[in-house]
């Protein structure tokens, strides 16, 4: 009931939007791309149900802006579609972003579907807590589902704040049974549990303060709220069937994230301290990023990456990433094409278990992009969960058409 | 006429007698010529390049679109577009966003900076897909500014603490007066020995500059042409063509709508502005 009221009411207001649109008449721009983009799994599923070889996929995300008052009001809507050809949830509809935003000489006002980054490090994001993980998309945890928020930012000598209201949570996606990359049991979303009584409804809020001098990049930031990481409780359906339900605990927490440039070094670290289920504990990401420019005159530049992770909790802990080291380079051509290549690996400082990426992506003519993609699990043991991806490594060809 | 004597600094002390003596030690020992306004070369090549920069304060803010078409050497071309907006600093250098639009990958990607008159600028980078804004090296001056011929540092605000100079001589290009000047990059990380700058003498407008390689080669060649003025004062080229002598390659930029006093502040010139930037 409450779904059809709020449905009901966002319908009242796209449409009292749509109205100020049309009486206003400004411009609607289109962008965005359309993508064919296949994964490849040369190694024989491990679990029941899981497809083999290949997955045929198509994915789209248009973007439509109107802007009016000079710029000082606007509408944004950016919708998201994918074909997965094997796992039915990763066939998945979302709105990445829908808001309305004006903005004033110290203030900027933003209503509707979000997407916010806050934080500094590659390896993981663990400041960055407003938008749910859109997991089905890849494992990285770079893809994000659009967050319900009314926000507020001052733009200050002192720094920026932003304030949040975040009526309305997101559940992760997961694969479904036919899926590569999930963990030996299916997670059923259908028997997601929550701390709050109000479920999915509680009202979430968050603040952030940030600040550059000089050298320094600055921010602190608190987060109070359903957690957007879940638990997993194994379960016994109704029908027999053992698998994993979701849990969302409210939790309070902290982060600061600070940045240093010198020279052609970049310093950076993101704390966090996190409260939830009576129990409290801190985590961290720190590391560099050093680049090489214009290597020899030709052009390149050469980064090198390096960071270490660490959580409290351990093993014992829902992040696989408790103890962790991360090396990377990121080579940029600078060629006309755009031409870059990203090789990186993870390795657990406990269990030697690591895991590899290699991309390489190449504009094609004006409009075509074209990325590749390798990942891959190496030497883990029954302890390490990425144990479960043993034989999901993964060849992905992305062919992106922008317009 | 060469003088090889580096008098970079241009303080001076205020003892007249002590500061004779040096002075006049210093033309006898090395031989410094004097041009006939009795300044040295150094003196006349800094004066210039103050001018020309004393011609240019006052602007404010601007705001522009910018056409990039990349040649290479079999004559294929490739545009690009971006729109810029910049704002004047006071006592320091300039503050400039710049939007790319295409290739349609990269739109919505902004590049902000703040570039300083001594050390090095402050710069952000925008990415549209993932929300995030990275501060980024402002060390690579020598590097292609989007695979153009352009390097970073010949992009970013031009201020005369940068250079060192040297009048070299006057001469005539294409039937403008010129001063012929040689500018000295301060910068270590600068991708170039030296530039000899054609500067109108009517107007302290740059008509070309020759840029000189670490290996004292010439490397690449920026001519300057369809001047317009605007505020009754301040002169803008509408194309600017950097043809490179050792790859044979090009890269023109075509300015297209400049607008002075659009209303731009230092609010229009932070991370903020960048993210939300069109």
């Amino acid at each position: 009931m409450s779904f059809t009221r709020n449905a009901r009411r966002l319908a009242i207001l796209t449409t009292a939007c749509v109205a100020v649109i049309a009486t206003r008449a400004p411009a609607v721009e289109l962008s965005g791309y359309v993508s064919f983009d296949p994964r490849v799994f040369p190694g024989d599923p491990l679990y029941a149900d899981q497809h083999e070889m290949a997955s045929l996929s198509l994915s789209a995300q248009p973007e439509l802006y109107a802007e009016w008052a000079d710029g000082d009001q606007s509408l944004l809507f950016v919708p998201f579609f994918r074909y997965d050809q094997q796992d039915s949830r990763r066939t998945h509809v979302d709105v990445r972003e829908a808001f309305y935003l004006m903005v004033g000489d110290t203030w900027e006002l933003r209503a509707g579907l979000q997407k916010v980054f806050w934080g500094v490090t590659e390896s993981q994001h663990l400041v960055d807590v407003i938008n749910q993980t859109d997991a089905v998309e890849d494992v990285d945890g770079e893809d994000k589902l659009g967050q319900p928020s009314v926000s507020l930012a001052l733009i200050h000598d002192w720094g920026v704040l932003d304030l949040y209201l975040l009526p309305g949570f997101r559940e992760r996606t997961f694969p479904g049974r036919e899926g590569r990359l999930r963990p030996p049991l299916y997670v059923d979303t259908d028997l997601t549990t929550y701390e709050s009584d109000t479920e999915e409804w509680h009202v979430d809020w968050a603040a952030r303060w940030s600040h550059t001098l000089g050298a320094f990049d600055l921010g602190v930031s608190h987060f109070s709220g359903t957690n957007r990481e879940p638990g997993f409780a194994p379960v016994v359906t109704a029908g027999g069937e053992p698998v994993l339900a979701p849990h969302y605990s409210l939790i309070d927490q902290t982060g600061i994230d600070a940045q240093a440039i010198t020279a052609g070094w970049l310093w950076k670290l993101e704390v966090v301290n996190r409260y939830g289920d009576g129990d409290r504990f801190a985590a961290l990401t720190g590391g560099f990023e050093y680049t090489f420019a214009n290597v020899r005159d030709t052009g390149i530049d050469i980064g090198l990456l390096g960071e270490y992770l660490w959580d409290e909790r351990g093993e014992d802990g829902t992040s696989p990433l408790e103890d962790d080291l991360f090396v990377a380079t990121r080579v940029a051509l600078n060629d006309v094409q755009d031409t870059a290549i990203l090789a990186g690996v993870m390795v657990d400082r406990d269990t030697q278990g690591a895991s590899g990426l290699v991309e390489a992506s190449r504009r094609v003519g004006e409009a075509w992009k074209l990325s590749l993609e390798a990942r891959a699990v190496f030497g883990t043991d029954a302890a390490d969960p990425l144990h479960a991806f043993r034989q999901d490594d993964t060849f992905r060809i992305d062919l992106a058409r922008y317009f | 006429m060469e003088c090889r004597c580096t008098r970079r600094d241009t303080s001076q002390s205020p003892n007249p007698f002590w500061m004779g003596v040096v002075f006049w030690g210093l033309v006898m020992a090395v031989g410094v010529t004097l041009t006939a306004s009795g300044q040295t070369p150094e003196e006349k090549g800094l004066a210039i390049a103050t001018e020309a920069n004393a011609r240019d304060i006052g602007w404010g803010d601007m705001s522009a679109e910018l056409r990039m078409i990349l040649r290479n050497r079999n004559g294929d071309e490739n545009t690009r577009h971006m729109s810029t907006r910049a704002l004047e600093v006071a006592d320091d250098g300039d503050k400039t966003l710049v939007v790319f639009k295409e290739p349609r990958d990269v739109k919505g990607t902004a590049f902000l900076s703040f570039s300083h008159k001594t050390g090095d600028d402050d710069q952000w980078l925008y990415l549209p897909a993932l929300k995030r804004v990275k501060r980024i090296t402002s060390r690579n001056k020598s590097g292609p500014f989007m695979a153009s011929e352009f390097a970073y540092e010949d992009i970013s605000s031009q201020e005369v603490e940068k250079y060192t100079y040297k009048w070299l001589r006057d001469d005539e290009l294409d039937g403008v007066d010129c001063f012929v000047i040689e500018q000295y990059p301060v910068d270590k990380g600068s991708g170039y020995t030296r530039q000899v700058a054609w500067i109108g003498k009517a107007e302290y407008r740059p008509w070309k500059t020759d840029f000189y390689d670490r290996k004292e080669s010439l490397l690449k060649t920026l001519t300057y042409s369809g001047y317009q003025q605007y505020l009754d004062k301040f002169w803008r080229a509408d194309v600017m063509e950097m043809v490179s002598h050792q790859t044979k390659k090009g890269t023109r930029l075509e300015w297209l709508g400049y607008a002075f006093g659009v209303g731009l502040d230092e609010g229009d010139f932070n991370q903020n502005s960048l993210k939300r930037a069109r």
